[in-house]
């Protein structure tokens, strides 16, 4: 039978929102107190869904001790404490968190292969978060 | 078709044990969880069930009547009990989160039938949930 495993992680970065083709003011108006050149930060929690047949053996999706392996290697070492604007993921691209939940899955769909990636959402605050599926429609 | 979504917790302790595999294949695969001693979570139930508005009530289904089945069929069963030894489905089952979501399915489905079941989302801890459509 097929399931759907959800895993939660916490991960700490600042970032400033910033697009090089437009000008100080536009910046400004656009990303308005997330342009401070100074940049700022959050906590975010991103949960990674994975989907699979439940194995007869162990009953489960796949282990969650090779998921844990896999996101921290991959994502949480890039990531957590770091500042966004630095890194090479995001020399040309804005560190949004639609950016980071799309740079953040194609990292995991290149990784991890013990089950299907469903999808990432990226809480960026309690108040707003982004889901992201390779393209594909989310299921509810 | 409107969804509507009820939760409910319930406390149980379990192991995860392979009889086919030898101890140290289920120490290596299951970790601390195969501590035959067991081991507990608070786990809670969310169950969606769907359905059109009845134009009477209001409703999609008669939330206590969906309460008493879930009392019923899954917190009389599970709350404060220990999974491996007290709930039939895991004599032979391994009571992972996975196995645990699918027999809730399956209990819930049976007896369901005012609304058509959804999805079984059970959280094991904070961080971890698995969702259960009824899939094959």
């Amino acid at each position: 039978m097929k399931a759907y495993l959800t895993r939660r992680y916490i991960l700490s970065a600042s970032h400033r929102l910033h697009a090089d083709p437009l000008s100080d003011e536009q910046n400004n108006a656009t990303y308005g107190k997330c342009n401070n050149p100074h940049g700022h930060g959050h906590n975010y929690a991103m949960e990674v869904t994975v989907s699979g047949q439940v194995s007869a053996e162990t009953g489960m999706v796949c282990n969650l001790v090779d998921l844990d392996e896999d996101v921290r290697h991959t994502v949480l070492e890039r990531f957590d404490h770091q500042n966004l604007n630095m890194l090479a993921d995001f020399a040309a691209l804005v560190p949004t968190t639609e950016n980071l939940t799309e740079v953040i899955y194609n990292i995991l769909k290149q990784s991890f292969h013990s089950a299907h990636l469903e999808k990432v959402r990226v809480e960026e605050t309690s108040k707003n978060s982004f889901e992201y599926a390779g393209g594909a429609e989310l299921r509810h | 078709m409107i969804y509507l979504t009820r939760k409910c917790e319930f406390s149980a302790s379990h192991y995860y044990h392979n009889p086919d595999w030898p101890d140290e294949r289920n120490r290596q695969v299951f970790g601390k969880c195969a501590n035959l001693n067991g081991h507990g979570h608070n786990y809670t139930l969310e169950v969606t069930v769907k359905g059109d508005v009845d134009p009477v009530t209001g409703f999609v289904v008669d939330l206590k009547e969906l309460k008493d089945i879930l009392n019923r069929e899954v917190v009389d069963a599970m709350d404060h009990r220990h999974l491996n030894k007290e709930v039939p489905e895991f004599s032979s089952k391994i009571p992972t989160t996975e196995n645990i979501a699918i027999a809730i399915w399956q209990r819930l489905a049976e007896k369901l039938n005012v609304a058509k079941l959804h999805r079984v989302r059970l959280y094991e801890m904070p961080d971890l949930f698995v969702d259960f459509y009824g899939e094959a």
